[in-house]
């Protein structure tokens, strides 16, 4: 601790003084700066810690911006109160640290650590230790449903309950190791950016991604989604910056820029971190997206993470030397609401807002690309009415298949049973080529591709087409 | 250069004394709120499921009679007290809130079938199979004053014999007459000792009369040769008939729509008919397995009760053609009555086994003074349940009723046996010539033809 470095020179010399009442009022004075002094270097102490020594740090924010986690690669885990810029609680692991992130609030939080990811406590106690999720590379919560949401090195994507510790689903994206991973505050939806350009959207309940797009001509280094649902960002080794509309799945802006990670505020503003410096991009009416501000830290050293605090107009930014933050006016949401996210918690609302964040737990089935779709009606199906030719033709058929000749078997293998069975079995045939024309099922497509006879088909493939019944 | 950036004291957002209240801020916009939609079905989920946990009507039996219990009466200015007769002549004054008997009307013969009450609550109408209608005055004197004297109200201030069995009886609600039914309809003075008027539509016997509690000179009664008659007291002769195909074993006016009537009627149905447009009922209300026994409304109008000789006792909408609600206990044998209590929580079912059943209307309703934060989040729950209870997950949970076997194996008889004659009478329209059979609405189909 520093304190020489705060206490603006030696102090005065109150031995040579006479005057009673001056000294007095010298000594007191000199005491609080000695106190100011001291305070101030205790904040220098994890605001700056070591140089960088610790690696790059990871960092995360509570949803209502109070807490925030920051845990360096080298194993230093800090949990700190920023509302009143307390250290909480301090600690190594000794272990590779990947990703941080807390749980539903600041009493637990989640640590990807060397081989499998640990819960803790707020007072850094180890509480679970998550070995099913593997090597987990990103880390992040959903917090309405409570699901921790990990991507390990092997591409695979697990979603586990943390309230009642169960796993939910466990899937293999086939698209390799990938830690670029980011979840839609919208709708939930985990947005993974892959080696090939592509960005997948999961969703706890299928096996296969929701959406596939191809965005980048080179791997994807960063995604970020808007807290409106409508905008994503990505930033890929092709040195470009896009901005996507998620409805209509295409451009709205592309930016010629390097990007090592993006984040959106509350408000809108994106922020890039490039090198030794950190852009800002705000909208200025109808996703017309421009350069705001530009921070610059000293030359040489790299900016990794940004993330911008929630309810507050502060940058967090994470770069070589440690961390920083920066003011950036209009990112933050100025008016918050008690019931949603209050920065100025006491203990008993934190308590009740946990127990009715519990109660309300959705469950991983409303996860969805359109939230909004729940309790809306479904559009009827349409069914097409049979023409008379085609049931009479059905008729005729069945005629024709319960009257051909069956040949009568002996030794007693033609059980009048087994007669009757085959003749089911005919009649069934011959029905078969009508009832798949009434093929579309829900109004989705057969899921057997079926070449029509309608078809061309190229000489090579004509032997693989599937014969009309005649 | 000014710059604004957010800067909050904690001052202004945290309280400043610890006996004021914490101070809430709001801000409504959806932006700050995800997934609302999802939230709300989850809590409709939840609300629909606790309703069935807290859902526990019955409340408590009163037993006393030692023979069914054929007949009920209540009064609108006295909420605690129902008037009970047996079918071994036992009349008795209960006490709701206790569910003891308070005190013994005794004297009648035979079975109890007709017990009513004034409005002002001063007289006690009943009559039964021994001929005899006897008044009682004061009945409810002792629900007020406590002290032991018997002899005031334990004997009838009058008994006035006549020359048939009655079925059935009932009191004006604005006026001093009332009716009686047996062979004939008998209008009394409390007075005389002989009717002051009888009329009389054929030669069958009437089971039931209701007065109109909109206007006080219409009543309807039922009788035993499947019709519902309608009379005014200031003409001189009955005024129209509607006969169906069974009999209506009783009938209940709705009281906040007084040209409204419901009938119970012997084929498990009950059927509403407007009483100015006989030829058609207005809604049929379908449910039980078995001949419906007694109905009566709610004092608001919107819902009405049915007991049924099968052991059940149900609960519709005034509009409905389904059952909100079905009760039943291993012990409740056949409803003979039931009667809805003045302030509209409570059901009282009277049956074969000789008890009288106290039940709640709302099975999973909080009885009691609630405190306001309570009343809103079940007003907020039922809100909820309203909007979401078409979807299947919450609709099976709202609807799902647990039944007594031979009830579930008999209704889903009845529903193959209707379906099967719906579907033959489907293939016979078919193979008949277009438009010599005629689609006849289930609420004409069981009605016969009106008279004047």
């Amino acid at each position: 601790m520093e304190v020489a470095k705060y206490s603006r020179g030696q102090g005065a010399d109150l031995k040579a003084l006479r005057d009673k009442k001056l000294k007095g009022q010298l000594s007191v004075k000199e005491k609080l700066y000695g106190q100011s002094a001291k305070a101030a270097a205790k904040a220098e102490k994890w605001l700056m810690p070591n140089d960088g020594v610790l690696g790059p740090y990871n960092i995360g924010y509570t949803s209502n911006g109070r807490y925030m986690l920051v845990g360096g690669q080298k194993g230093h885990l800090a949990m700190m109160d920023m509302l009143h810029m307390d250290l909480m609680k301090e600690f190594e692991v000794r272990e590779t640290v990947r990703d941080v992130t807390f749980l539903h609030n600041e009493q637990f939080y989640a640590v990807a650590q060397k081989k499998y990811p640990y819960i803790y406590n707020r007072h850094g106690t180890e509480i679970h230790c998550l070995k099913e999720h593997g090597k987990a590379l990103k880390l992040q919560f959903l917090s309405k449903q409570f699901l921790l949401a990990s991507i390990n090195s092997f591409g695979q994507l697990h979603y586990q309950d943390v309230s009642t510790g169960e796993m939910v689903a466990n899937y293999r994206t086939g698209l390799g190791r990938t830690d670029v991973m980011r979840a839609n505050p919208y709708n939930a939806v985990i947005g993974l950016g892959h080696a090939g350009g592509k960005v997948t959207m999961w969703k706890p309940t299928s096996v296969k991604p929701l959406v596939t797009m191809l965005c980048h001509h080179g791997p994807v280094t960063a995604v970020a989604f808007d807290r409106g649902g409508n905008l994503m960002a990505t930033a890929g080794v092709d040195r470009k910056i896009k901005i996507w509309d998620l409805r209509k799945y295409e451009v709205v802006h592309s930016y010629p820029a390097r990007a090592q990670s993006l984040d959106f505020s509350q408000k809108g503003l994106l922020a890039c971190s490039n090198g030794s410096q950190v852009e800002i991009y705000k909208d200025f009416g109808g996703h017309d997206y421009k350069l705001y501000m530009k921070h610059k830290i000293m030359k040489g050293y790299q900016v990794g993470k940004v993330l911008f605090r929630p309810y507050e107009d502060i940058l967090g930014i994470v770069h070589s030397m440690g961390f920083s933050s920066i003011l950036v006016p209009g990112s933050g949401e100025p008016n918050f609401d008690t019931f949603v996210d209050n920065p100025m918690e006491t203990t008993k609302q934190k308590r009740e807002k946990e127990v009715h964040a519990l109660l309300d737990k959705l469950p991983p089935e409303t996860i969805m690309l359109n939230p909004n779709m729940i309790a809306t009606v479904r559009a009827p199906k349409k069914k097409e009415k049979k023409t008379k030719e085609i049931e009479e033709e059905m008729e005729d058929a069945i005629e024709a298949a319960k009257n051909i000749e069956r040949k009568k078997k002996t030794k007693g293998r033609s059980k009048p049973s087994k007669r009757a069975k085959k003749k089911e079995e005919d009649v069934f045939k011959a029905k078969r080529p009508f009832l798949e024309q009434s093929d579309k099922i829900d109004g989705r497509p057969d899921k057997k591709q079926r070449i029509g006879e309608e078809v061309e088909l190229p000489k090579a493939l004509q032997r693989f087409a599937k014969k009309p019944q005649s | 250069m000014r710059v604004k950036v957010i800067s909050r004291s904690t001052d202004d957002y945290t309280r400043e004394r610890s006996q004021d209240l914490q101070k809430v801020f709001r801000n409504y916009d959806p932006a700050l709120r995800s997934q609302e939609k999802a939230v709300e079905y989850t809590r409709a989920l939840n609300a629909a499921k606790l309703e069935k946990i807290f859902a526990k009507p019955f409340i408590g039996a009163m037993d006393g009679h030692i023979d069914a219990v054929s007949c009920m009466a209540k009064n609108p200015n006295h909420l605690k007290a129902i008037f009970s007769g047996s079918m071994d002549g036992d009349v008795r004054l209960w006490d709701i809130a206790a569910r003891k008997t308070v005190c013994q009307f005794p004297g009648h013969q035979g079975a109890v079938r007709g017990l009513t009450t004034s409005t002002d609550g001063d007289l006690l109408v009943s009559c039964g199979v021994d001929c005899t209608v006897r008044l009682w005055k004061d009945p409810m004197l002792k629900m007020v004053d406590t002290s032991d004297h018997t002899g005031v109200n334990s004997q009838p201030s009058a008994v006035y014999t006549w020359k048939h069995a009655f079925w059935g009886a009932d009191h004006q609600w604005d006026g001093n007459l009332f009716a009686t039914v047996g062979a004939q309809v008998d209008i009394w003075d409390p007075d005389r000792s002989e009717p002051i008027n009888s009329f009389e539509w054929g030669k069958d016997t009437v089971l039931s009369v209701r007065f109109d509690p909109g206007d006080c000179n219409i009543l309807i009664t039922s009788g035993s040769d499947r019709s519902l008659t309608l009379y005014d007291l200031r003409m001189s002769s009955p005024a129209r008939k509607l006969i169906m195909k069974t009999r209506c074993n009783s009938v209940c006016w709705n009281p906040r729509e007084p040209m409204n009537f419901t009938a119970a009627n012997e084929d498990t149905n009950c059927y509403s008919f407007d009483a100015r447009k006989l030829d058609e009922a207005k809604i049929v209300h379908k449910g039980h397995v078995s001949a419906v026994m007694d109905i009566d409304y709610s004092p608001t109008g919107r819902e009405f009760v049915t007991g049924s000789y099968d052991r059940t006792v149900r609960i519709f909408n005034y509009l409905g053609d389904h059952s909100r609600e079905i009760y039943h206990t291993k012990r409740m044998q056949r409803v003979f009555c039931v009667k809805y209590t003045f302030d509209g929580t409570y059901l009282v079912s009277g049956s074969d086994d000789t008890n009288l059943r106290l039940w709640k209307s709302k099975a999973s309703e909080q009885l009691g003074v609630l405190l306001p934060r309570e009343r809103k989040k079940q007003e907020y729950q039922d809100a909820l349940k309203e909007r979401y209870k078409h979807l299947p997950e919450v609709k099976r949970i709202v609807r799902h009723r647990h039944l007594p076997k031979p009830i579930y194996k008999a209704a889903n008889l009845r529903r193959t046996m209707i379906e099967a004659e719906n579907r033959k009478e489907e293939r016979r329209r078919k193979h008949s010539a277009p438009g010599s059979m005629t689609v006849q609405p289930f609420r004409k189909r069981r009605i016969i033809k009106e008279v004047e």
